[in-house]
């Protein structure tokens, strides 16, 4: 059938029609080869746009399409979509992406006009040698990989655990929990954060459908949604997980120490450790760097206590391959370094806490059992609590962190209930307290006594310049409110730290194909509607990973993560794109080039026929073989020669 | 309008063109110069397309995968890394500027990075003048 090909430009609005003269664009369609209609309208992706489409297609017999508009990892599957609908093959579409390629990376209206114009010219010409294809079809395996143990982590893994389908949990430190095992209270309920997590906990580690991976780490991933496969290292424990029964001996008996990690240093655990008392598994690790036997060669008192023989110096990292059809990233948040803000003397200063600090030290099972003691012992008669340290500040990070505003009203009334006459200080820019009954608890701790000042600090200092400031931590600021410089002395400091990616947030990222956004959160693949999609088909985050939030939301977005996942489970199968290679017999000239060059080896020989053949389930459609063949006999359906370069001819006009 | 550099960009469907995208979505200002086509693995790229390319009137021609060891097939980045150093010296003998060619790896993430990218290469086509072969044929006719 004769090509008759409909352009459609798309103004998305103002975002391409702000930029680019789609008009022109149109006009210009309009002149090239096989184009019978080209329009342009508001918004194509729309109800009315694609009826467009659809009735062009009915009445004037369009049997191409190119729409112009955004990338078409947003609205290629809407718009072959439309074509299958209106009886067409999807494959008989292109898009150009005159939206993220153009109109949003330049303000020049000529060029961008003109390179939307070359974009189209080129999706014109390619579309005409398109050909019709059927997309091919993947089983997804029903089994999960979930990264990250923390409450975003436990809460996916519960899901689709419960739902009878197996899930991998990979932990790199050796418990699950996360950042919220480390809690005291949570705002703004104030429930107990261990009461309402260890039970969760405790499931995951005794789930039939869970198999839980901790002091691990995932070194490499291939495949696809459906069909991933992914290499775990497991950290060598020196302690065997089948022989402990987590009775704690060697802890008790190890007679090395080091800075605890689970109390950010505020106490010290051993070199034979479980972080904390609930940990899950309840199976202690060994700290190489602090264990006298690997440093000096001598000691094994943990060997010779354990009366199960599970310490085992000789063991070393061992790596698991399992197959999974999704992949859900739940790495969560590192929380901001204040060293860097000498001005509020953290390391330097006596009694200057980060919040994670002060969540132990208020914690009843903490280093200090709870009471909020300074260094000589005693208790703070005054508290203040510095808001926004390291976000909404162009210097470190220009997001609101979310949870910081809570969290610190929190602090001021955990500080009011553990010690009643000390007064309590919040330093804020602006109160955030968006949320179910958030707004409540700060009206709440309003009425408890909490002095609210508005106003960045400026310097924390221990240099005083009155009597009454002598012997105290003086937090000076501007009193925005008043207008006016002022020195508050008080006992203690905790300042109130962002939530930021971690550290290794680029490498895990680059491991699993997802986008950070600016910040450094992983990026979702869309802000609105798609918040726990990732650029990467099969691939979700939630929680903190993708961005500070508290925990009703990381929740919320890991059970969401977890509902995509079962959903594709449920389905049994997803459609893939149809682009494999074939060769074609008659050219091969059977030199095998090809049999070595494919990773999934999916070429082989026919001996009899002395030629190459692709086998189309195995091929994942490249195309890398098609530019090695010497005799040009192998093509990458909707990826052929022809078109590539079609689409060049046209791209260069 | 002045003459403007021609560049045609191949890029790979899973880590450059997402970087691109990003580019874009993030607002990032760059030259509008590079044309992009996509593959979806920077080892579908044949030295005929290129040639072709610069025959066909391109200035120059920026080749983008994924970063080596991030290829979405594992190693396809790696064949276009041989095949592209393999064209670079033939296209040396034929006298096309080394700076008119440029193989380089962005990942999804890097929108950042593909906009300096193509502004170096813009600026460094640019300093070259319009290609050779191309100029000429405008010449005679
Ligand atoms: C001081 C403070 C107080 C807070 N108080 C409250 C509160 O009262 N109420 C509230 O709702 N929220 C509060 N929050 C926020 C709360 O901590 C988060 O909402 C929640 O912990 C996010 O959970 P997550 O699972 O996304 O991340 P995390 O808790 O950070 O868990 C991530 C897990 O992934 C693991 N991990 C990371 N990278 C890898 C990797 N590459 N491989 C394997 N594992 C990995 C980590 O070891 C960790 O176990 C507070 C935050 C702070 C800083
Ligand atoms: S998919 Fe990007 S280079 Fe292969």
């Amino acid at each position: 059938m004769e090509p008759k090909i409909g352009v459609y430009v798309c103004h998305c609005g103002s975002n391409i029609a702000g930029t680019v003269d789609v008009e022109q664009v149109a006009e210009y369609a309009r002149s090239l080869p096989a184009v019978e209609i080209a329009r342009d309208y508001k918004f194509m992706c729309s109800d009315p746009g694609q009826d467009l489409i659809k009735n062009d297609i009915r009445e004037f017999g369009i049997n191409r399409v190119v729409v112009a508009s955004c990338s078409p990892q947003m609205h290629e599957p809407t718009f072959r979509h439309v074509l299958q609908e209106s009886g067409l093959n999807p494959y008989f579409f292109e898009m150009a992406n005159i939206r993220e390629h153009c109109s949003w990376v330049t303000e020049d209206r000529e060029k961008a006009t003109e390179k939307a114009k070359a974009l189209v010219s080129a999706a014109v010409r390619r579309v005409y040698y398109h050909q019709a294809l059927e997309a091919n079809e993947v089983p997804i395996n029903p089994n999960t990989l979930i990264v990250g143990g923390g409450i975003a982590g436990i809460q996916a893994a519960l899901e689709i655990a419960d739902s009878e389908h197996k899930v991998y949990l990979v932990e790199r430190d050796p418990s699950i929990g996360g950042h919220m095992i480390q809690l005291d209270k949570t705002f703004p309920t104030l429930d107990c954060s261990a009461c309402i997590l260890t039970p969760k906990m405790s499931l995951v580690g005794a789930h039939p459908y869970i198999e839980l991976m901790t002091y691990s780490e995932v070194e490499e991933v291939s495949g696809f949604i459906g069909n991933f496969k992914v290499k775990i290292r497991k950290k060598a424990r020196y302690v065997d997980e089948d022989k402990c029964n987590g009775c704690g001996v060697c802890q008790e008996k190890c007679p090395w120490t080091a800075d605890s990690e689970f109390d950010v240093g505020l106490a010290k655990r051993k070199a034979i450790y479980t972080p904390f008392a609930q940990a899950v598994p309840n199976i202690p690790v060994i700290d190489k760097e602090h264990c006298a036997y690997f440093l000096k060669g001598k000691c094994r008192a943990c060997e010779k206590f354990c009366e199960r023989d599970a310490i085992n110096f000789e063991q070393v990292d061992q790596f698991v391959e399992i197959e999974v059809g999704n992949i859900i990233l739940t790495t969560g948040y590192k929380l901001f370094d204040p060293t860097p803000l000498t001005q509020y003397g953290y390391g330097r200063l006596d009694n200057v806490l980060t919040s994670l600090e002060f969540e132990r030290l208020v914690n009843a099972v903490g280093p200090t059992n709870g009471k909020i003691s300074l260094k000589d012992g005693t208790e703070p008669k005054s508290v203040a609590i510095i808001h926004c340290v390291g976000s909404r500040d162009a210097n470190y990070h220009e997001y609101c962190s979310r949870v910081c505003c809570m969290y610190s009203m929190k602090f001021a009334h955990l500080v009011s209930e553990h010690i009643p006459e000390a007064t309590v200080y919040e330093f804020y820019i602006d109160i955030r307290s968006a949320g179910k009954g958030f707004e409540e608890f700060y009206n709440r701790v309003l009425k408890e006594g909490t002095t609210f000042f508005r106003g960045r600090p400026g310097e924390v200092t221990n240099v005083a310049e009155t009597p009454e400031e002598k012997g105290k931590l003086v937090v000076q600021f501007e009193d925005t409110l008043v207008g006016r410089q002022r020195r508050i002395p008080v006992d203690m400091v905790i300042l109130s730290c962002g939530l930021e990616p971690q550290q290794d947030a680029e490498e895990v990222a680059r491991l699993f194909s997802v986008s950070r956004s600016a910040d450094g959160f992983f990026l979702e693949k869309h802000p609105k509607l798609d918040p726990v999609a990732t650029m990467t088909d099969g691939v979700f985050v939630a929680g903190c990973c993708q961005s500070p939030k508290d925990i009703p939301d990381t929740v919320a977005q890991a059970s969401a993560a977890a509902a995509r996942v079962l959903a594709l489970i449920s389905k049994g199968k997803v459609e893939i794109e149809a682009a494999t290679a074939v060769i074609d017999e008659e050219k091969c000239s059977g030199c095998r080039i090809c049999n070595l060059l494919c990773p999934y080896s999916a070429i082989s020989f026919v001996e009899d026929k002395k030629v190459s053949r692709v086998n189309e389930a195995l091929c994942k459609g490249c195309g890398t073989c098609v530019a090695a063949c010497p005799s040009s006999a192998i093509t990458q359906k909707h990826f052929t020669a022809e078109q590539i370069m079609a689409e060049l001819e046209g791209i260069l006009v | 309008m002045s003459w403007e550099p021609k560049i045609v960009g191949f890029l790979c469907n899973w880590c450059s063109y997402r970087g691109a995208d990003l580019a874009g979505t993030a607002r990032m200002k760059c030259s509008p110069n590079v044309r992009t086509i996509r593959v979806m693995c920077s080892g579908r790229v044949e030295p005929t397309f290129i040639l072709k390319a610069f025959q066909l009137g391109a200035d120059g021609v920026l080749v983008l995968g994924c970063h080596p060891g991030d290829c979405h097939y594992t190693e396809g980045n790696y064949k276009t890394l041989r095949r592209m150093s393999l064209l670079k010296k033939m296209l040396a003998q034929l006298g096309v500027e080394e700076e008119r060619v440029r193989l380089d790896w962005v990942s999804a993430s890097e929108g950042d990075h593909f906009v300096s990218i193509v502004n170096d290469m813009t600026e460094k086509v640019r300093a070259l003048g319009p290609f050779r072969q191309n100029s000429e044929e405008e010449k005679h006719g």
